[in-house]
């Protein structure tokens, strides 16, 4: 009957309890909305980052990618590869050579990375392919096919079929370079990849600088299931010796951060929100007690024990608090599913996002760990915030409260 | 049979270090099935006195003993106990939980009690006729009448079947009807079922009905007399 009488304690005063769950409402929604929000967002980056640059997994000389000299190269990688497709649980994988260029049109030059490809093979590692802005996939252009990206072409003045100029050292150490034509123009949610990498055909590569067929700097796997990707790393290892082989979140690894801050990020939000929330709601629990000094001296005077007394307001106190945080939790994660497939359009505000590889039309997400921790921090707050209140009301004498009116 | 047997009692209230000597020596015996009023001015100590009684309060010198038992060497939380296991109380005025129906309200002291919820009801409805108002059990006290209220506040300190009631004022907010209404009922209680009560009061109603009457002054005992 405690839990009765506190329940309905919280409709003594209307108006009043309802400030505080509309309160903690308001205060719920903002905080798992935003959070849904900002961690759609980073998911999205996160798996376009790995679906169109990273993929799950590379293999490289040990040191290539801090240095991604030309000569970092190893041989017999269609075999390795072939080897490498046939472990469980790597979809596909798909060599590459990977070396540093100057790009030149008629207009400009600039520093790039080229990235040799076997262009029907690496279509099943990343998805730059499905991204064309304009041309396609190496498709239409005989000799030496090169695919750039939408802000590389826009600097050099690039168009579908003009001509490049690519300079680099060969594996000798010596000047080389091609002319190229373009046969296709990407463009990625990330303009920083977009103007910083470009592709070729990786046999048309390997002759300007003069390595063999079987030679490659790279090898990318994708994983059947992107969960797997530790435990595929470790299989890849045993087959490649001498090799380095990297998940993306070590190759990338501000990739892999990205969510882990951000969900940091939103719980200290949370909190922060939360403990305002929870002055309000020790302030509001105190005035219920002074109200009924008497009531509470009269529930003691015939024989209600102290520790009953103090849950009868802690109930009370995590009741409301309880209310308006569900509530609050439930209308955001309904606005989330609502807008989860429509999207936000930021793109009124956000023309820098995209420079960063952050897309302007969110689609918020909700992970359910991140439902379960910010219901468990409102609980918290709840029963912190009716301690001193319910403390408050321990203190009275009963003999005192009774005199009291 | 003496039920209570209170020797030299004192409570000195210290207020701003100015001792106030509310109780100051009383020596009383009260026996089962009293009817008695202690009547003085106000600030003469009765409420003082009663909470001592009801073991609300600890006293500063002297003893109470309650059926063999010394209430003043009891902690606060064994008279807790004690109020709820052996003593019925009705104040003045507010006795009841606003949320909770007048039978949900004398429910709730069994509960207490660990009583089981089949006898609970049975037995507050049985209370509610008794001080009769049983048409009114699921109504909330803020629709009862002054004179209603104080009715289930009677039959709430019966539920605990206490060996005596303690009544500080009960028709101090009542109208002349409500009060003849209220002291015929707990006169029926004390005559048919024996039950024990003391009044504190300053009305001449209640001292008509009482068939003992004390007489405090300044917190001490001045008359005790009892009527034929
Ligand atoms: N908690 C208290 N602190 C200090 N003095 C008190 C307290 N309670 C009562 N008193 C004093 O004790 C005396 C007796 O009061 P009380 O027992 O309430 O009298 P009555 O009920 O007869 O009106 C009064 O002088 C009152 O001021
Ligand atoms: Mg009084």
């Amino acid at each position: 009957m405690i839990l009765k009488i506190a329940w309905r304690n919280i409709w003594r005063n209307p108006i009043r309890s309802w400030i505080v769950i509309m309160a903690l409402t308001v205060g719920m929604y903002a905080g798992v909305f935003s959070t849904t929000f900002m961690h759609g967002w980073m998911m999205q980056r996160l798996r376009a980052g790995i679906e169109t640059e990273t993929s799950h997994i590379q293999v490289h000389l040990p040191g290539f990618k801090m240095a991604e000299d030309v000569k970092s190269y190893f041989t017999n990688s269609s075999q390795l590869v072939h080897e490498i497709e046939n472990i469980e649980g790597v979809e596909a994988a798909s060599e590459r050579v990977v070396i540093s260029a100057m790009v030149a049109s008629a207009e400009k030059a600039s520093g790039i990375k080229v990235i040799g490809v076997d262009p029907g093979k690496d279509t099943l590692v990343v998805n730059v392919n499905k991204q064309m802005f304009d041309g396609s996939w190496f498709k239409g252009v005989k000799r030496n096919p090169i695919v750039i990206g939408y802000k590389l072409a826009q600097e050099l003045k690039l168009k579908v079929r003009s001509k490049v100029i690519l300079r680099f050292q060969d594996s000798q150490g010596d000047f080389s370079g091609g002319a190229f034509r373009v046969a296709g123009i990407f463009k990625t949610l990330n303009t920083g990849f977009d103007e910083g990498n470009l592709f070729v055909q990786n046999s048309d590569l390997r002759s300007l600088i003069t390595i063999s067929n079987d030679s490659a700097h790279e090898i990318v796997i994708r994983c059947d299931d992107p969960t797997m990707v530790d435990k595929v790393v470790g299989k890849v290892t045993a087959k490649a010796q001498g090799l380095e082989v990297e998940s993306w979140m070590e190759i990338s690894p501000e990739l892999g951060y990205l969510t882990e801050t951000m969900n940091l990020y939103m719980y200290v939000f949370v909190i922060i929100i939360l403990i305002a929330l929870g002055f309000g709601i020790v302030n509001t629990m105190l005035m219920v007690v002074l109200e009924r000094v008497h009531e509470l001296g009269m529930l003691m005077a015939v024989g209600m024990r102290k520790g009953q007394v103090f849950i009868m307001i802690l109930l009370e106190t995590l009741m409301l608090s309880a209310l308006g945080g569900f509530v609050g939790i439930v209308l955001g994660i309904v606005t989330t599913q609502l807008t989860a497939k429509t999207g936000i359009d930021l793109s009124m505000w956000a023309e820098g996002l995209s420079e960063m590889g952050f897309a302007s039309i969110i689609y918020p997400e909700y992970n359910l760990q991140m439902v379960i921790g910010v219901s468990v921090l409102v609980i918290f707050t709840g029963v912190l915030a009716a301690v001193y209140p319910a403390y408050k009301a321990l203190k009275l004498n009963p003999s005192q409260a009774l005199q009291s009116i | 049979m003496a039920i209570i047997k209170i020797k030299n009692l004192e409570k000195t209230y210290n207020k701003k270090q100015i001792p106030v000597h509310a109780i100051n020596g009383i020596d009383l015996t009260f026996q089962e099935g009293e009817f008695t009023a202690l009547v003085a001015p106000s600030g003469a100590g009765k409420t003082t006195f009663l909470n001592l009684l009801g073991g609300l309060d600890a006293p500063t010198g002297g003893s109470i003993e309650i059926g063999g038992k010394r209430m003043d060497h009891l902690s606060s939380a064994e008279r807790t106990r004690f109020r709820l296991e052996h003593i019925g109380f009705v104040f003045q005025a507010y006795n009841l939980i606003p949320v909770l129906s007048a039978a949900e309200n004398i429910e709730f002291i069994m509960e207490l009690q660990g009583v089981p919820k089949k006898e609970r009801s049975a037995r507050s409805k049985e209370l509610l006729e008794a001080v009769g108002i049983a048409d009114k059990a699921n109504i909330r006290p803020g629709q009862l009448s002054g004179g209603q209220q104080q009715r289930v506040a009677v039959a709430r300190a019966l539920a605990s079947k206490p060996k005596f009631i303690l009544a500080d004022e009960p028709t101090a907010n009542l109208d002349s009807k409500s009060t003849e209404n209220l002291l015929d009922i707990m006169q029926k209680l004390n005559e048919k079922e024996n039950i024990t009560f003391i009044f504190a009061t300053h009305d001449a109603r209640v001292v008509k009905k009482a068939r003992r009457v004390i007489t405090l002054e300044d917190g001490k005992v001045i008359s005790d007399e009892v009527k034929k």
